[in-house]
């Protein structure tokens, strides 16, 4: 059914412990009372608030409002008051507060009025517009605006695609529990996605632990108006990263710091197409999303958990920790991060949440030195020497780092997971980048201050010499005779007699014809006026 | 003799027109060396370093009047840059100008501002708006932090606030790494 | 707690230690069943010398001594070198060739990691360099030697270089097949004729060619273990045996053939374990190839034109120098980057 698959080098087989979530079906938990949602939750800017505390806001209203391209829309998750908009603790490897909204439901959970897009009728902007709009941004983990990416490009055509199921990182299943109950209406999402970008081709990559999502995939396509393959592919970490997916599936590697149309390929996750499916199909933003909570809690598995809800609440709902618990992971064991807090809430780019051990995650042992095994090298989805920029991180040769293409590392995690020697290599590269970064941006604050600075410089320098110029002007001036001067003299009564003339002409034109009340009225300001005047000059 | 004089001739003048060609070749239209030393600079125009400026200080580096070590804003990594440039050793940034400090924006407190405008004269980069009798303000993406503003203020209103860490400027940090006295 | 990962696979440095070690087996069993038990003196006596010395070095540099005593790179440098020795070496050569692969050319540079070239090669060139005689001077197999030494004999021997009294030096002692090729083909004799000594084996040399099978034994299970990929095997043999090759077949009179480079010296220990030293190598696929192309054609210029038996001492430390440039080189393309 398929054509050819191709591979990519290097990836790696951690142990999966998916059979613990994806057994049983999705659960969706009870409301919560209190919600938090952060305004950033997606890639770019920030959205901009469109209320007040002590608002009171329906399920599905808009909080906050796109701003820009590159952003997207925060909703309420439920009805109910605003109580607080301030800084707190958000899901973030920072572990630092972010600005916040704060929703107190009310337990009606009361819908805001909307309905569905006739997408097919409107202009294409308009769609993409209302996307931008309803906060539906890649649920992979990435969180980029889709509206941004279903942007037709005439320069680059999308002819394949990609729909992501691989989910290749061990413990997160809820992509796979969502393309099994829920097939039909990621395929429905899938055809608008689909006609917006004019893809001529649409695959579905699921990895090939995952029989029944596929089937389930399979039946839900072969119901489609448009031709769905479904393809199944090796599981193999980090096969599920959207380079190294499109690599499988087509054989073509996207560019070095390029975007997948280059190729004529757009990759989107599963869960993203439902969610442009709910929205379209059903006029509801994205005020949810799956979230697989698994690790040592009682009862693991998938469930639908409103925006904001606190981790510690959706963790009771999965039974609760276990006492041996330390802390909490969002995101799988190789690319996740710890989160700071319990209370942090739940956020779109929340896939899953691991709640952690010593002996689940044991704590690396101390490093040893790099014995320049390779067998990072041998594992690198990019094809990186892991070991030599190891090197240039580790003594801050940032420079060398970046000429090893550094930026090409998609922080997978596999050199650190072969590392024989237990070396923290992502650590090292995550440190490298965000300084490379951080000194880019001085190295541009720097030539814009320099700019300005030269600007000034040049400003007070020409200042000076057009002072230069006057004085001398003035001196020249003073030697002119008197008979200009009294010329001056006249020309300038003859303005201000011929602007008297004007004023006296000219009534203004919007008192022109008022009725006599009004003018009245006037008047009478007119003279309260006046005598506020005088009362001042008095004072 | 005069075979080997003849060869030794031509040589000298095969060699000679290989190096005249690959001279006129390879020629490099490198940077004058003061633009390269302001590229380091983090142009903060302080004053700290004893120039009024971080070009008349590259200037000062690129004559041998003034040392690498005198700009606290550049800090370690600014001298070291200096140094791997101008192939000297790295050496400790010199206390007498200074020492690195955290960045920082200049904040006006507009309650207390009078509106003198001394501020903005002093501001080496015009990141301070204002009119006379006015209130001012600063422009904080503008603001390099050289606080050469502070001390004219007759009103003390102006004051230096480090850039607080948040989501959108954190950094990665260097990996601690254990080193556990095992044995 | 730490940053994601938060797994990590098995392998750890002292398991792929262990591997090689136990990979280095069945040559030992080979080497006592050809030689004798006087290697498992040899071998002894390195493995306490590198132990204790580097627990020493580690200690006079401040660093943790367990974790690097654990880790057997130690023990893996001393057997290498205890291997490449001659089996009746005195204990003093054992020794000071062990220290000063451990304590100058490894613990000096950094320690584990840090090493730019083969510790137990760099043992070995410089005891080859000062005291050749020794060096050369290789006990006969058992199966050839005019008098056989007992355990307690060879122990004695290696220890006070006493012999019981009916025995001469002579009696014990032969040139080594690479040796006796080397010095007969001087003396302009025929390969054909050369051959026909007793030292010769089946390919390589009488029952050296034993241990050497055993080494290959032990290298194919590296390769299935993958504590080492094929590169630097394949590469390095493939070489050797192409120059070998071409050689003998242009002028058989001359050139021994390729079989015999094979399998004689330390061919199989060197493709195996020694020039697949990590630390001392390159981490590049192309660059792997490269490196061990280079010690195979080396080897077989030293051992053909050079003044020494074997070349490969002295193959893999040229080699180790140009590790650099090697990977600096032969960097492979990165995704989504043009060649």
């Amino acid at each position: 059914m398929i054509s050819t698959l191709f591979k990519f080098h290097g990836g790696v087989h951690p142990p999966e412990h998916k059979l613990e979530s994806a057994a049983t079906p999705i659960v969706e938990v009870p409301l919560p009372q209190r919600l938090v949602l952060p305004l950033r939750q997606h890639v770019g800017n920030v959205p901009k608030l469109q209320v007040a505390v002590g608002d009171h806001v329906l399920k599905g209203q808009l909080l906050a409002i796109a701003d820009g391209m590159i952003s997207a829309s925060v909703h309420a998750p439920t009805s109910g008051t605003i109580v607080s908009i301030d800084e707190q603790l958000i899901p973030h490897a920072s572990g630092l507060p972010d600005l916040c909204i704060t929703l107190q439901a009310d337990g009606e959970d009361r819908w805001v009025e909307h309905r569905a897009l006739e997408y097919r009728d409107l202009p294409k902007a308009a769609v993409l517009e209302a996307l931008r709009a309803g906060g539906v941004v890649g649920l992979g983990g990435a969180t980029f605006p889709s509206h941004v990416k279903l942007r037709e490009d005439a320069q680059h055509p999308v002819r394949t695609l990609i729909l992501n199921g691989a989910e290749c990182e061990p413990y997160i299943t809820c992509d796979d529990r969502l393309m099994r109950e829920r097939a039909d209406q990621i395929v429905r999402g899938i055809e608008i996605m689909q006609y917006l970008l004019g893809a001529e081709r649409c695959v579905v990559g699921i990895e090939d632990n995952k029989p029944e999502a596929a089937q389930a995939m399979r039946d839900a396509c072969r119901l489609s108006s448009i031709p769905i393959e479904v393809a199944t592919v090796p599981t193999l970490y980090p096969g599920g990263g959207a380079k190294q997916l499109i690599k499988v599936l087509t054989g073509l590697e996207v560019p070095s710091g390029k975007l997948p149309t280059e190729i004529g390929v757009q990759c989107f996750n599963v869960a993203t197409a439902y969610t442009v499916h709910r929205f379209i199909h059903h006029g509801e933003p994205v005020i949810s999303r799956v979230v697989t909570v698994t690790g040592k809690v009682a009862r693991p598995g998938n469930f639908e958990v409103p925006l904001g809800m606190s981790i510690a609440e959706l963790v009771q709902a999965a039974g609760g920790a276990a006492p041996e618990s330390t802390g909490f992971v969002m995101g799988g064991p190789m690319m996740g991060f710890n989160l700071p807090s319990a209370e942090v809430p739940v956020v779109k780019a929340t896939n899953c949440i691991i709640a952690s051990a010593p002996d689940l995650f044991p704590p690396l042992p101390p490093a040893m030195p790099c014995i320049r095994c390779a067998r990072c090298a041998d594992a690198c989805p990019v094809n990186l020497q892991p070991q030599e920029l190891y090197w240039f991180a580790k003594s801050s040769n940032l420079e060398k780092a970046r000429d090893y293409h550094l930026f090409d590392c998609i922080e997978c995690g596999c050199c650190s997971y072969v590392c024989p020697s237990r070396i923290p290599l992502v650590q090292y590269y995550r440190y490298a980048k965000s300084e490379i970064l951080a000194a880019d941006k001085a190295k541009q604050a720097a030539d814009l201050a320099r700019e300005r600075n030269e600007f000034r410089l040049a400003r007070i320098e020409r200042e000076k010499q057009e002072r230069a110029a006057k004085h001398a002007q003035k001196a020249a001036g003073a030697k002119a005779d008197v008979a200009g001067d009294e010329a001056k003299k006249a020309a300038i009564a003859a303005a201000m007699a011929r602007a008297q003339a004007q004023k006296a002409e000219v009534v203004p034109q919007n008192t022109a014809d008022l009725p006599p009340a009004v003018q009245e009225e006037i008047a009478g300001i007119d003279a309260r006026r006046e005598a506020v005047n005088e009362e001042k000059q008095e004072n | 003799m005069i075979a080997a004089l003849l060869v030794m001739i031509v040589l000298a003048l095969l060699l000679g027109l290989v190096l005249g060609y690959s001279a006129l070749r390879f020629k490099v239209e490198g940077d004058p060396l003061v633009d390269k030393i302001d590229a380091i600079l983090p142009q903060t125009q302080c004053g700290q370093c004893g120039y009024p400026g971080c070009k008349p200080y590259a200037t000062a580096i690129a004559s041998g009047e003034a040392d690498i070590n005198q700009c606290p804003p550049g800090g370690e990594p600014g001298m070291r840059a200096l140094a791997d440039l101008l192939g000297v050793e790295p050496k400790p940034l010199n206390a007498e100008h200074g020492e690195p400090k955290p960045k920082s924006t200049a904040v006006i407190d507009e309650n207390l501002c009078i509106g003198c405008t001394l501020c903005i004269q002093a501001c080496p980069v015009d990141a301070i708006l204002g009119a006379a009798k006015h209130m001012h303000t600063v422009i904080a993406s503008e603001c390099t932090g050289c606080e050469l503003c502070v001390a004219p203020c007759p009103v003390d209103c102006i004051s230096m606030v480090p850039i607080p860490e948040k989501v959108s400027n954190w950094k990665w940090r260097y990996p601690v790494i254990e080193l556990k006295q095992v044995a | 707690m730490s940053q994601s990962p938060y797994i990590s696979g098995s392998t750890s440095v002292s398991v792929i230690m262990l591997k090689v070690l136990l990979a280095l087996v069945p040559g030992i069993v080979a080497y006592v069943w050809v030689f004798g038990g006087g290697v498992l003196v040899s071998l002894t006596l390195a493995s306490i010398t590198a132990l204790v010395s580097e627990g020493v070095m580690l200690k006079l540099r401040n660093r943790p001594v367990r974790p690097f005593l654990m880790d057997g790179s130690a023990l893996v440098t001393a057997w290498l070198l205890a291997l490449a020795l001659p089996p009746l070496a005195p204990w003093w050569l054992v020794v000071v060739g062990t220290l000063f692969a451990i304590v100058i050319a490894k613990q000096l540079y950094g320690g584990l990691g840090y090493n730019p070239f083969n510790p137990a090669m760099v043992g070995y060139a410089v005891l080859l360099i000062s005291f050749p005689v020794i060096m050369t001077q290789w006990p006969a197999p058992l199966a050839l030697a005019h008098a056989q030494l007992g355990f307690a004999d060879q122990l004695h021997y290696i220890f006070s270089r006493g012999l019981p009294v009916d025995v001469q030096v002579d009696a014990i002692t032969s040139a080594t097949p690479l040796d006796y090729l080397k010095t007969q083909l001087k003396l302009q004799h025929a390969l054909a004729d050369i051959s026909q000594a007793p030292v010769f084996g089946v390919v390589g040399a009488k029952g050296g060619e034993l241990v050497t099978g055993a080494y290959l034994l032990g290298g194919l299970y590296l390769l299935q273990q993958r504590i080492v990929t094929w590169h630097i095997p394949v590469a390095f043999l493939a070489m050797l045996a192409l120059v070998a090759g071409a050689s003998s077949l242009l002028d058989p009179v001359h050139y021994a053939g390729a079989g015999f480079h094979l399998f004689s010296g330390a061919s199989m220990l060197c493709a195996f374990f020694i020039a697949t030293d990590p630390i001392s190598g390159p981490t590049t696929p192309k660059g792997k190839l490269l490196f061990a192309a280079g010690i195979g054609l080396l080897t077989w210029l030293i051992r053909t034109y050079g003044g020494y038996p074997d070349g490969v001492a002295f193959a893999v430390l040229f080699m180790n120098i140009c590790v650099p440039l090697i990977d600096a080189y032969t960097q492979p393309r990165v995704f989504g980057h043009k060649l």
